[in-house]
């Protein structure tokens, strides 16, 4: 989660301390993933370090605000302005179980698909009946938070059409005679150096 | 819940289509009740019985085995003329093949049900073009199926099935031919009309759709295999902004 980037361009908006910081990045995402103290602060340290923000004063009642610099700025305009890109690094919870699952013995797919349709299906339910318990948005916090949920309701959607199709493939697969499971490799891989090697350095 | 809130209610419900060698069984055993203020959307694949579920709870077809009750009337044991009016004055269906009567304009499909019901065709007109402006087709009213396109044939069979007030509306993929933006109108009328005390089933391929429902049933080959039910409280709304 772009956390680091968020309370940058916060604080291109002027000066923060911790806990504003928070309660900012909260009504700006409709406290869909609320952040806690600690991690603000980690952020800070490493923001100050990266010479993005620099301490500023500290106020009457004591906050230490936090500004930003050109430099942090600069990668406001940057991350504003560059995609955002979905690397494969963020595993797939869903997609590895299901995947594991059709190489197993004795696993009911069709089962384990209609477990998650289902999960899924419900969540669907309570994100449309939240959106549609709201008129159109009155504030920009409202505009934001709607931003959200209708992410949020296009993934399950997404979800639901993967578990569908996973679910024809598998038909299919089927049919086909594939989608049998597989039994442990008998060849295990040596620990350290590859077997190859190993055999050679034995010999 | 007392009975009388239960519009719909399949027991045990099969069909078997044919017999013998061929035979084919669309439904195995159905249990399913749908009460008033409730929508319940059916999803399954191709073929694992939807429109059969549909046709056979709106009493178009009887079942092989099982029984239908709707409004508390059992329809085996109803005349067929009884069966006609029920169907007639509680029932709403849209087909997903619409069904429009092609030397009828759009107002006068509208108004068929009723105006089989007795009305007057005068009586019967200002509902019907009620209807017809809740799904934006108004001004299109004097039009013959021929000259909608398939999106607005689509609208007039959803406005012919809920004219009148019935109290039950079986919908098979109402929004199939429509764009998001109309598919949306039409969920939102269908869920607006069961707000006020219809009952209705939305069978539908659509995620999307089906979770505008209160419970989501799921179909393989026949049976109902799953159910999602919508919890009465969501925990999302806390995230509201004021
Ligand atoms: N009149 C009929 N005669 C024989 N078989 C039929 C008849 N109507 C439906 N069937 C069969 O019954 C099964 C269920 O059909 P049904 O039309 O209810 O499926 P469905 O879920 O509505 O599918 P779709 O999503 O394609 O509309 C299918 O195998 C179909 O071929
Ligand atoms: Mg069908």
């Amino acid at each position: 989660m772009s956390v680091r980037q968020s309370l940058l361009a916060i604080l291109n908006q002027g000066p923060c301390y911790g806990y504003q910081l928070r309660a900012e990045f909260d009504r700006r995402t409709g406290s869909t993933w609320p952040l806690n103290v600690g991690q603000i602060y980690n952020t800070l340290d490493r923001l100050e370090r990266d010479g993005l923000v620099r301490k500023a004063d500290i106020d009457a009642d004591g906050q230490n605000y936090v500004e930003i610099t050109d430099a942090g700025s600069a990668e406001v305009a940057d991350w504003l302005g560059s995609p955002v890109v979905r690397t494969m690094a963020t595993r797939d919870e869903l997609a590895i179980k299901l995947a594991i699952a059709v190489t197993l013995p004795g696993v009911d797919i069709a089962q384990v698909i209609q477990v998650q349709r289902t999960a899924t299906m419900r969540t669907l339910q309570e994100l449309t009946r939240t959106k549609n318990a709201t008129a159109d948005p009155e504030s920009s916090e409202q505009l934001a938070w709607l931003l959200v949920i209708d992410s949020l309701i296009f993934a399950a959607e997404a979800e639901a059409r993967w578990l569908d199709h996973s679910e024809h493939r598998l038909a299919r697969a089927r049919a086909a005679g594939l989608a049998e499971p597989l039994p442990l490799n008998t060849e295990v891989p040596k620990r350290g150096r590859p077997a190859k090697t190993a055999a050679a350095a034995r010999a | 819940m007392t009975d009388s809130d239960i519009l719909l209610q399949l027991d045990g419900v099969s069909m078997q289509y044919g017999r013998g060698e061929t035979a084919i069984t669309a439904l195995a055993g159905v249990d399913l009740s749908v009460s008033r203020g409730e929508l319940v959307a059916v999803m399954g694949a191709s073929g694992s019985g939807k429109s059969t579920l549909l046709t056979v709870a709106g009493g178009l077809t009887p079942p092989t085995a099982g029984e239908v009750i709707v409004e508390g009337h059992w329809l085996s044991q109803l005349p067929a003329r009884q069966l006609a009016t029920l169907r007639r004055r509680s029932l709403g269906f849209v087909f997903q093949d619409f069904n429009l009567i092609p030397s009828l304009t759009a107002l006068e499909n509208v108004s068929l049900p009723l105006e089989l019901d007795g009305w007057t065709s005068k009586r019967a007109h200002r509902p019907a073009l009620d209807a017809l402006n809740i799904v934006e087709l108004g001004d299109r009213a004097q039009h013959f199926p021929s000259d909608l396109s398939g999106g607005q044939q689509q609208r007039v069979a959803i406005a012919r099935a809920v004219v009148g007030g019935r109290s039950l509306i079986l919908a098979d993929e109402p929004t199939g031919a429509l764009d998001s933006t109309t598919g949306e109108l039409v969920l939102r009328m269908l869920r607006s009309r069961v707000d006020a005390g219809a009952g209705g089933i939305l069978v539908t391929h659509d995620a999307r759709h089906a979770a505008w429902a209160d419970r989501i049933v799921f179909l393989r080959d026949g049976r109902i295999v799953d159910e999602s039910r919508a919890s009465a409280v969501t925990s999302l709304l806390s995230g509201l902004p004021a």
